[in-house]
């Protein structure tokens, strides 16, 4: 499996660069000429991620980085990285649950939705370094699926 | 202004435009408690007819006034929201606890 074309980007972890992160990522994955309702889904992961990023990898602290980077393989996969390196998740297992949620004023459904609208999700993540979540999906059978 | 507060008697109408995340989330948060605090509001309206996208800081923000309108006996409601955003509505189950209504005039009918 061959990458056929990627991008990596890096901003500040501002609320205002969650929609830049989202745009970007919905933009470069046009190329795989998917559904609407994907590309809404894709815009929907990457804002949890980056929102679980700046919201509690660094605690709002607005001068802090945040990279993402997407890659399309030959296959019609789209895979997805989001890295922060904040304070890291201590208990992922416990952070994955549906409705769990660090904060009471939060749904906790970030990784529901990724998890939900991805065929596979996987956290990386280390207390005190931070946090990877590589999110992957391919087209090619959901899109088959879909026009079934 | 992404946001528009409009009191009518006992009812906060809340119409909110362009993307629902954290951004708008956390303005919504505090300008949407700084009127519940100030007058005296039973029931809230949170209009998404200019909404075209939600993640779940959106969620949470509506989530959240739902608790404190709940605990006032008052009544909320959610209206217009198009297909996308009503999908992750959907997903996440608040349309179990929010009736939700194509428009304002809907829930003045009921």
């Amino acid at each position: 499996m061959n990458v056929k074309n990627y991008v990596r980007f890096e901003f500040q972890s501002l609320p205002e660069n969650v929609a830049f992160a989202r745009a970007c990522v919905a933009a470069f994955a046009a190329q795989l000429d998917c559904t609407l309702d994907a590309i809404e889904e894709i815009k929907l992961v990457v804002s949890e991620a980056v929102s679980n990023s700046i919201i509690h990898g660094y605690g709002n602290r607005p001068n802090e980085k945040v990279v993402v980077a997407a890659s399309i393989f030959d296959d019609r996969t789209l895979e997805i990285i989001v890295e922060d390196y904040g304070s890291g998740i201590k208990d992922v297992e416990k952070a994955i649950q549906p409705t769990f949620s660090s904060d009471p004023a939060r749904m906790g459904l970030g990784f529901t939705f990724m998890k939900s609208f991805m065929d596979e999700m996987e956290i990386l993540s280390k207390p005190g370094e931070g946090t990877s979540v590589r999110l992957k999906r391919s087209f090619f059978a959901k899109d088959k699926e879909a026009y079934a | 202004m992404d946001l528009d507060l409009k009191l009518v008697r006992n009812t906060l109408v809340v119409k909110v435009q362009g993307e629902l995340d954290m951004l708008i989330a956390d303005k919504m948060r505090y300008e949407v408690d700084k009127k519940l605090e100030e007058n005296n509001i039973k029931n809230l309206i949170i209009n998404l007819e200019k909404v075209n996208f939600i993640d779940s800081s959106g969620l949470g923000v509506i989530i959240g006034r739902y608790k404190k309108i709940s605990a006032v006996n008052g009544r909320m409601y959610i209206v217009g929201a198009r297909p996308p955003v009503e999908k992750i509505l959907h997903f996440s189950g608040i349309n179990k606890l929010i009736p939700m209504y194509s428009s304002e005039q809907d829930i003045i009918n009921i």
